[in-house]
């Protein structure tokens, strides 16, 4: 939108010389308020409103008319099949799927994310085998492409069949079939966890170093012991920065168990894969897949507008509002300006 | 009683503590007085243990703490950029040495009560850090170091990030405190009318070492040397000497101005000079000089005597040190 303004005369007066036609009003318009924007009375006689585009409108109309050609195919073209979407979105199947791809997420997130601030640490350490150690696998984790890494752990029992419980180089208190402790999903929360760990360490060093060293320093003259400081200190004040790529991360996990379905473990994508194997009805199956990733990922973006808001407490001399908030105030104000307007044609 | 002995400290090749000692008493405020990379923050973060040193030794009451970490040190410690917990209100940050202690809840709300009362930021409780200005900001600082009730207290420029006015407030203000409080406090400063302001001792430091440590008149009127009267107050030089501008007289006749020099064993003589510019600054009139060495120098007088001499610029004039005046030889060497 265009900030310059020109002036134009109220009521009657003629034209001010040079104002355009823009600037002109018709007749039987409102001078004071075109289009509902307010108008301010500069004092002069003059009411200044906001110069308009022509162009604006011409980019307006043609977004709008692709986006009724899109929304009339959606509605009109019979390929959407809508009555199968409707028929399998909440089937039992389809949920429990969900369900699978909800653990899977949750799981490799937990653990990723768990792993992801040792690494972190180890990557800060003092000691230089930590720090290489971390490095390595951070490196080796992030070289390799996630659908690759879960079919190697699938397969895992090719190379160990069975795994034992004891001390290393020593005696074995008992072992287990690595077909047993790992099926398939196992496979998967681990393969998705060691992947998702390599980027959350990356995050939350990242988080970690933008804490200025003085905070740290404070809390040690202040008599805290090094734990403490980190986790009072320094953790609760990197979250600020660690939050919104970790969301971030969370989301591309959560997309990312679509992978998971190489494994043959029933997720949503699977379970669509599995139904439109049978009855050919390729696109609103996806389309169901589809409907519910973006609900998910919905959710979540408001989950962390919250959460980042929580960690954003002192960070600003005032809280940004919630939507909510700014819904309230919006319509405050609207309620205040009809009352005042109602007022004044009373007058 | 803090007690530092031949502490050491290098950053690279760069030397920023030469073998210092120092003792300060207990229940002193101590000044570390030195331009900038002369060490004085080095000296103080050393005692803080927030800085290791190379060789030496630190103690603390009585306790050697030279392996000890900060935070078994005893110490409260104030940095010039508050380091508030920007994620804790004022009452958190204050609380927060406490809560950590695992006192007693009711103890801790009447300790913060008591030290916010103190700062005088009653009512900024639930506030934030970031709602507050630079003075409050630091005053908070302070009653948070001061909540752990610390042998020491340590302050490394506390007032350098605030403005003029506020600075001035708060050294006042940090003077009373320390009266009232009586913990044993070391303050850098840079800001010589600081040091000379609140400290009741003052460690003047240049490049890494001690010059000299003493109450603020000792350091003013007898400075060791050249570097530490340079750096307390203005001087002017004067036949090769270091001089105050306000310890110059100026006569315009030569013989009374001779007659009364006979007196002064080691005055730096009568110069003659040209009156360059008068300058009235309040109180006191500032003359520009140059002696007919090619030296120029300032000559600081009251206004009244400024009055009775009514010198004009171009004039010439007769210049000599006053018989009781600080006076210390000029050593380049030292030069700052």
């Amino acid at each position: 939108m265009s900030t310059t303004s020109v002036a134009r005369p109220v009521g009657d007066s003629p034209p001010v010389d040079g104002a355009g036609p823009a600037a002109t009003p018709r007749a039987g318009e409102d001078p004071s308020s075109p289009h509902g924007i307010p108008a301010h009375d500069t004092g002069a006689g003059l009411t200044v409103v906001p110069r308009r585009n022509p162009w604006t409108w011409v980019g307006v109309v043609a977004v709008l008319i692709l986006v009724a050609m899109f929304v009339n195919g959606l509605a009109t073209n019979p390929g959407w099949d809508w009555p199968t979407f409707a028929q399998y979105f909440a089937t039992e199947t389809i949920i429990r799927a969900l369900g699978t791809t909800i653990q899977l997420t949750v799981l490799g997130t937990i653990a990723g994310f768990a792993l992801g601030v040792v690494l972190a640490a180890m990557r800060l350490s003092h000691n230089a085998f930590l720090r290489t150690v971390a490095w390595a696998y951070i490196w080796a984790f992030r070289s390799i492409p996630l659908i690759v890494q879960l079919l190697f752990w699938f397969n895992i029992a090719y190379l160990y069949q069975t795994i034992s419980f004891g001390l290393p180089f020593g005696p074995s208190f008992g072992s287990v079939q690595t077909n047993d402790l790992f099926g398939a999903l196992g496979a998967a929360v681990l393969g998705l966890a060691l992947h998702q760990a390599a980027y959350a360490a990356e995050i939350i060093r990242g988080g970690i170093l933008s804490v200025d060293e003085g905070q740290r320093e404070a809390a040690a003259a202040l008599g805290i012991p090094r734990h403490r400081q980190f986790f009072r200190i320094v953790l609760p004040q990197a979250m600020r920065s660690i939050l919104p790529n970790a969301a971030n991360e969370v989301i591309s996990l959560f997309k990312g168990t679509s992978i998971v379905s190489v494994l043959a473990i029933p997720e949503l994508f699977y379970q669509v894969q599995v139904i439109y194997g049978r009855n050919s009805r390729v696109v609103p199956l996806l389309l169901v897949a589809t409907v519910w990733y973006i609900i998910l990922t919905t959710l979540l973006t408001i989950g962390q507008y919250y959460v980042e808001r929580h960690f954003a407490k002192g960070s600003a001399r005032a809280l940004p509002p919630t939507p909510v908030q700014k819904v309230r105030a919006r319509w405050a104000g609207l309620a205040l300006r009809a009352r005042r307007e109602t007022a004044e044609v009373a007058r | 009683m803090i007690t530092v002995t031949a502490a050491r400290k290098h950053y690279g090749s760069f030397l920023a503590l030469d073998d210092v000692d120092i003792d300060i008493p207990s229940g002193s405020l101590t000044a570390l007085l030195g331009p900038s990379g002369s060490g004085k923050s080095t000296l103080l973060r050393a005692i803080a243990g927030l800085e290791g040193l190379d060789g030496g030794t630190v103690t603390i009451d009585g306790r050697d703490v030279t392996a000890e970490p900060p935070q078994r040190r005893g110490i409260g410690f104030v940095f010039q950029h508050y380091a508030a917990f920007k994620h804790m209100t004022v009452r958190d940050n204050v609380a927060f040495g406490l809560t950590i202690r695992k006192r007693p809840k009711a103890e801790i709300a009447k300790k913060v009560d008591d030290l916010l009362e103190i700062v005088g930021l009653d009512g900024f409780q639930h506030r934030y850090p970031a709602q507050l200005s630079g003075g409050q900001r630091q005053r908070m600082a302070l009653a948070r170091a001061l909540a752990v009730d610390p042998q020491v207290l340590l302050l490394d420029e506390p007032f350098g990030a605030l403005d003029a006015k506020v600075r001035t407030d708060l050294r006042q203000w940090l003077r009373r405190l320390h009266d009232e409080v009586h913990v044993t406090t070391v303050l850098v400063t840079h800001d010589q009318e600081e040091a000379l302001d609140v400290a009741d001792r003052i460690a003047v430091l240049n490049h890494g070492r001690i010059e000299q440590v003493g109450d603020p008149v000792t350091l003013y009127e007898r400075p060791a040397n050249d570097f530490v009267m340079g750096f307390l107050g203005s001087v002017a030089t004067l036949g090769g000497q270091l001089v105050r501008p306000h310890d110059i007289v100026l006569d315009r006749d030569r013989t009374t101005a001779l007659a009364l020099d006979a007196k002064v064993a080691d005055s730096p003589g009568v110069i003659t000079a040209t009156v360059e510019r008068v300058v009235p600054l309040g109180f006191e009139v500032r003359i520009d000089l140059r002696a007919d060495s090619g030296e120029r120098f300032a000559a600081q007088i009251t206004r009244r005597d400024a009055a009775e001499l009514g010198l004009h610029e171009g004039e010439t004039i007769h210049a000599r040190a006053t018989s009781r005046s600080t006076v210390v030889d000029h050593d380049p060497a030292l030069a700052i």
